[in-house]
């Protein structure tokens, strides 16, 4: 699992942290989101006007959004699964910090945020503050999967897949008011990007563990007596 | 080519013989047979058994009015040639209408009380306009009793009622909110009648014509979906069938009120036009015996045959609804972008923070 390397003063370990399927779905999911929004963005506000009826922008936009749409689904779903038979990293038990020692971890990794600690709590895989951030954005993941599905159904015959997709939130919200959330909830999704990226920028050099690469690699380089403690 | 047999034109022609001295030629009447085929969706050889039909049984008809504009009343009388309306007054014999019948007062009461005693499960109901059941239903009555007391006589013993406009369907424009005096559909009001809905601001007659002609040709009630609309006028998107559809997916939008795109007929997407929300066959039946419809017309659809359009659709020259709790003139959009943009500052802010704060010791 892990090979040892010095590092400084401080010997650390190479340790597997994330999995291929992980990493392949974080792009995946980065992309999506990226594609997703520019040409959701558009269908919801068409700021490009077409000079020529043979030209076919909406066309395009629409065609991108729902391919991309499935490729999202697929790595979501992808991901999901992961989180039940993939390594204690990957696991949905992550999401949840409700262990004494995880609430600890979760208001240390607070305190470090807002300079009132010095250093971040050690954690191999995610620190709780942030899985259950990635818990909230997979729920938010998944009601723009559900309310776009939603959306997209009603260009097609009624059927079951239609129905499981998204179809059945038509029952309980007005076509209109889907399309409000599914487009504000955009929003939602954009500022966690720069949170997600200053948050990895910034917690990088502190940590010293390879944090961004690691979404590379999967490895990360944590100091032999983290792993000890983690280990007692 | 030959899209109807001689023995259609036969009994075509005996038809015309009880349509009387109403000027309607026999083409008229052919067209109007294969017409009704072609919007049930029925191949066009299913029209002589329409005319077979429409010459048989009159089924009464009643037609009651609640809180209502007598839109959907105006909508059928002003139905111009072939005399579709014409056609419709003489399928049916209409033994109640308000807004047409010459009696008045009791004696107006007293014939429809006498169709619902003397021909219990054998007459069709038309309601238009809502029901208010907030305070007893005492915000419309009639002759003294309460809208939803006569519905509850008149629809439960009928062999269907025919909800026609948004009002009658789902409590439309009475129901917008704070829908003060607790309007309902039909359904709503009275669960226990065989209630067909057939929305829209006014409700299109050709539709109404359909369904009766679907019952008198078939002996059921068309297909229903789960707001009961039937499938045949109602299971298609708007947008889906929308002579400006194309413009949309070429990215052609009128952006103005009489701007270039306006005037060129591009898609009005941009104008607010809920079409895309939107289940009705606007774009191929249209409206006052196929003239035209709203977006033909240059205007966005306003989405009027959608359950609470009123609340739901509005504004109506807008893509997307008002983000409810926030102030009045914010848009999704707005509130969206402060969103994100006070995400990056407070990044900014944080980023401050960290250069000032002393630093960890190595
Ligand atoms: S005018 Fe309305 S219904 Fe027609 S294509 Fe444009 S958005 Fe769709």
């Amino acid at each position: 699992m892990a090979t040892k390397i010095i590092h400084g003063k401080m010997q650390r370990l190479r340790v597997y942290a994330w999995e291929f399927p992980v990493r392949l779905t974080h792009w995946f999911n980065a992309f999506s989101i990226l594609f997703l929004s520019i040409t959701g963005y558009y269908i919801g506000d068409p700021f490009m006007h077409a000079y020529s009826s043979k030209q076919w922008i909406m066309g395009w936009m629409r065609l991108i959004h729902f391919i991309v749409a499935y490729v999202f689904l697929m790595s979501v779903i992808i991901r999901m699964y992961w989180a039940f038979m993939g390594n204690q990293f990957a696991s949905w038990r992550e999401c949840f910090p409700v262990s004494t020692e995880k609430r600890k971890e979760f208001m240390d990794a607070l305190k470090f945020y807002f300079f009132i600690r010095k250093e971040p709590p050690y954690v191999i895989g995610h620190a709780a503050l942030a899985s259950f951030t990635y818990f909230l954005v997979f729920v938010v993941f998944i009601f723009e999967i559900v309310s776009g599905f939603a959306l997209y159904s009603v260009s097609h015959p009624p059927s079951i897949v239609w129905t499981l997709l998204g179809g059945w939130l038509l029952n309980i919200m007005h076509l209109p008011t889907i399309r409000l959330y599914h487009h504000f909830v955009m929003y939602v999704i954009l500022a966690f990007v720069p949170l997600h990226i200053y948050a990895t920028w910034y917690m990088d050099p502190h940590e010293k563990n390879g944090l961004v690469s690691s979404m590379f690699s999967g490895f990360k380089f944590v100091p032999e007596k983290e792993i000890e403690e983690a280990e007692q | 080519m030959k899209f109807v047999s001689d023995d259609f034109l036969q009994e075509a022609s005996e038809s015309m013989e009880s349509l009387g001295d109403k000027g309607i030629s026999r083409r008229a009447f052919m067209k109007f047979c294969t017409g009704m085929a072609a919007l049930l969706a029925l191949p066009a050889s299913f029209a002589p058994k329409i005319a077979e039909a429409i010459r048989g049984k009159k089924p009464y008809l009643v037609w009651l009015e609640f809180q209502d504009c007598a839109g959907d009343t105006e909508a059928l009388l002003r139905t111009t040639a072939p005399a579709v309306g014409d056609i419709v007054l003489d399928v049916f014999a209409v033994e109640y209408h308000e807004t047409i019948m010459a009696a008045s007062g009791k004696q107006a009461e007293k014939s429809l009380m006498d169709i619902v005693k003397n021909n219990k499960g054998n007459y069709f109901v038309v309601v238009e306009g809502s029901i208010p059941l907030k305070d007893d239903g005492i915000y419309c009555c009639i002759g003294g009793r309460t809208a939803v007391d006569i519905a509850r006589e008149v629809c439960g013993n009928a062999i269907a009622t025919i909800a026609v406009g948004t009002c009658a369907t789902y409590g439309g424009i009475p129901a917008a909110l704070p829908n003060p005096t607790g309007a309902v559909g039909v359904k709503e009001a009275v669960p226990n009648a065989t209630v067909i809905n057939l929305p829209g601001c006014p409700v299109n007659a050709e539709n109404i014509t359909a369904t009766v002609v679907h019952y008198l040709t078939f002996g059921t009630l068309p297909n229903t979906d789960k707001l009961g609309r039937p499938y045949f006028a109602f299971g298609k998107r708007i947008h889906d069938n929308c002579e400006r559809r194309a413009h949309f997916d070429a990215g052609q939008f009128a952006r103005q009120w009489g701007d270039e795109g306006h005037r060129q007929g591009w898609c009005l997407y941009e104008m607010g036009c809920k079409g895309p929300e939107t289940f009705h066959n606007c774009p191929t039946v249209k409206y006052n015996a196929g003239t035209s419809w709203p977006v033909q017309a240059g205007h966005g659809c306003i989405g009027c045959s959608e359950p609470h359009f009123w609340d739901t659709m509005s504004p109506f020259y807008r893509r997307l609804p008002k983000v409810p709790g926030v102030s009045i003139e914010s848009t999704a959009d707005k509130v969206g972008a402060g969103l994100a943009a006070a995400t990056a500052a407070g990044l900014v802010i944080h980023g401050i923070g960290r250069a000032i704060s002393p630093k960890k010791e190595e």
